[in-house]
């Protein structure tokens, strides 16, 4: 990659911006932890596709019967 | 109003859902206002600093920035949660208008990660790589990408509480779009985002000022304090005063498409022409006031006129109460709105017309005409279709007291936050004669040292109490935003999507336990997450700018 080049530039940035980076270490630390208990932990345990679950395939016939039937006993 | 927290399973599921969907959302929120607000402060101090070359507003922008970086990454992600709730909890509303709402949200999704991110590392890393133009153009680019991600989930919001450019496929079970323009352009949306972002500066500038109050009751970081002040106030001042602006035409829309919710706000119960807005009024902020046989809430005070042109620009306009929707009336144009006992049989009708035509369309002895017979009915009824789950017309009607006081609440904080300014203006420059009458008034009700009465611009050594109320007033600041948003989604209630579909529809068959569980989960993650945030931008308050 030449010195010059834009996407060495664009490396570049990045590179010494995080290297150098103080605050915000601790600042993606949190980050990193909060994406971890969001997708890894909440996701899975706490948050499942409850369509996917029930529904078994035929999700519009899930849910017309869901939506007809609380409506009409 | 929340009153099946522990009751029956399945109202239980409801309420719980609910809770956990209000205090997510929330939770979020803390976060959002101050981005956008923090944006604008940061972005006029770097414009300080490229107009001048200055180094101090350098110091002064980088400040700022950092304090803008710490809400923004604890902020990050915390959205996301929502969307999840959506999948679990409110699994028929996630199919049955998901393709309709999952484009904004799809949207936001890509502007917020493409553009946020791109700028906002420039802005954070950028200072000695890039030019001080480009410097400055990424920070008002990251402000303008958090600004745009706040549209489209505007917009997303806006269709719920007015659902346009849709039609819905019995076939397929979906709310399809048919006009994306219509949705992202909805005249609702507009008034939304308008009166939200706007509102968002205020937050960006009343915490701007308390930080800067703050460094002067501490008679440190002086000239920070006194110019960045300045940016506060007159970005603080503009916003609220636009607010209330943005606010009367947001009001507007309420009126036109959700006049039941204007009606909870207002405690009006019996409505009419030349209506006046409440000032304020004795409702029991505990229990649903008894509008079917009261004529109006008891100690009302009001402004004559002032709802009628509140809601129609018109001081003589016609405005219904709670009791004309229940029962019906007719507009000013002469459209007879139905009453919701007739909504109520047209609902049960297109309902029982979707469950015949998916029988007949699935059932292989039909050549097709039974099925096109019903789908008619359900087509002629579809506009009443959320009615057909509403056992009672009292369902209806949403919580008075919390849509009454919350309103109140942040009118009442609104006039205060620009009283501040005002005040706060007229003590930091000398305006002929109101700087002066305001200096005198202040010392003579013992507010201000008679010495400094006739010291114009003077922001050092001010009594301790005038550093205190700027600091107060950022709590405030978000409890008056909180409170908008809960007039905007309480007074929707029973609706997840006006008049298409109520809570007990759209709300996923989960046990009531496991949404409790998650829900006392999650105020304990928000809390100290919450208490993390705090204690990082105290420390770097404290810390000050780096020299």
């Amino acid at each position: 990659m030449r010195q010059n080049s834009f996407l060495h530039r664009v490396f570049d940035l990045y590179y010494d911006g995080f290297r150098s980076m103080r605050l915000g270490r601790t600042l993606w630390a949190i980050i990193l932890i909060k994406l971890f208990i969001i997708f890894v932990v909440l996701k899975i345990f706490f948050f499942p596709n409850f369509l996917k679950q029930n529904a078994k395939g035929d999700e519009a016939g899930y849910v017309a019967t869901e939506l007809t039937e609380r409506a009409i006993p | 109003m929340l009153q099946n927290l522990y009751l029956n399973i399945d109202a239980g599921t409801i309420d719980w859902s609910r809770a956990q969907f209000a205090l997510t959302a929330i939770y979020h929120w803390l976060f959002v206002p101050l981005t956008l607000g923090l944006a604008v402060i940061m972005g006029i101090v770097e414009t300080k600093y490229y107009r001048t070359r200055d180094e101090f507003w350098k110091n002064a922008a980088k400040f700022w920035q950092k304090l803008f970086g710490i809400n923004f990454a604890m902020g990050v992600a915390t959205g996301i949660i929502l969307e999840f709730e959506f999948g679990t909890n409110w699994s028929n509303y996630s199919w049955f208008v998901g393709d309709i709402f999952g484009a904004p949200l799809a949207v936001e999704g890509i502007v917020a990660f493409f553009m946020e991110s791109t700028f906002v590392a420039v802005m954070f890393f950028g200072w000695k790589k890039v030019s001080p133009g480009f410097h400055l153009a990424s920070t008002w680019l990251t402000g303008l990408g958090a600004t745009i991600s706040a549209w489209w989930i505007l917009v997303a919001n806006a269709w719920m509480q007015y659902p346009v450019g849709c039609e819905f496929n019995p076939d397929t079970m979906r709310n399809e779009m048919v006009s994306f323009a219509e949705v992202a352009l909805s005249p609702f949306a507009i008034d939304k985002f308008c009166h939200t972002v706007i509102s968002s500066w205020i937050i960006g500038a009343i915490f701007c000022v308390a930080v800067c109050c703050w460094y002067l009751m501490k008679n440190r970081e002086v000239k920070l304090a006194t110019e960045s002040l300045k940016i506060g106030v007159w970005v603080g001042l503009i916003a609220a005063v636009l607010a209330g602006a943005t606010g009367h035409k947001s009001a507007q829309s309420v009126g036109e498409v959700q006049p039941m919710k204007l009606a909870a706000m207002e405690a009006l119960y019996n409505g009419g022409e030349d209506q006046g807005l409440t000032a304020i009024a004795w409702v029991n902020p505990f229990c649903q006031p008894d509008y079917a046989n009261e004529e109006a809430a008891p100690l009302k005070l009001e402004m004559p006129y002032a709802l009628s042109f509140m809601a129609t620009n018109d001081i003589h306009g016609y405005v219904p109460g709670i009791n004309d929707i229940l029962n019906g009336y007719t507009k000013p144009d002469g459209t007879v709105e139905p009453s919701v006992d007739e909504k109520i049989a047209r609902g049960k009708k297109a309902i029982e017309a979707l469950a015949a035509y998916r029988q007949a369309k699935f059932n292989s002895s039909d050549d097709g005409s039974i099925a096109a017979a019903h789908l008619k009915v359900l087509q002629e009824n579809m506009q009443y279709f959320g009615y057909g789950y509403i056992k009672d017309k009292n369902d209806i009607v949403p919580f008075i007291p919390v849509n009454f006081w919350a309103f109140r609440i942040m009118v009442g904080l609104g006039c205060v936050f620009i009283l501040y300014f005002l005040v706060m203006l007229l003590l930091m420059y000398d305006i002929p004669f109101l700087s002066i009458f305001t200096r005198r008034l202040l010392a003579t009700i013992g507010l201000l040292p008679e010495t400094m009465a006739d010291a114009p611009k003077q922001l050092t050594g001010l009594p301790s109490w005038h550093y205190w109320t700027a600091i107060i007033l950022v709590p405030l600041a978000y409890i008056a935003s909180e409170c908008g948003w809960l007039v905007a989604e309480f007074g929707r209630q029973p609706w997840t999507i006006q008049d298409m579909l109520p809570t007990w529809a759209a709300v996923s068959d989960l046990n009531a336990g496991s949404v409790a569980l998650t829900f006392i989960l999650f105020l304990i993650l928000f809390s100290t997450m919450l208490a993390v945030e705090i204690n990082i931008l105290l420390k770097q308050i404290k810390k000050g700018p780096e020299l």
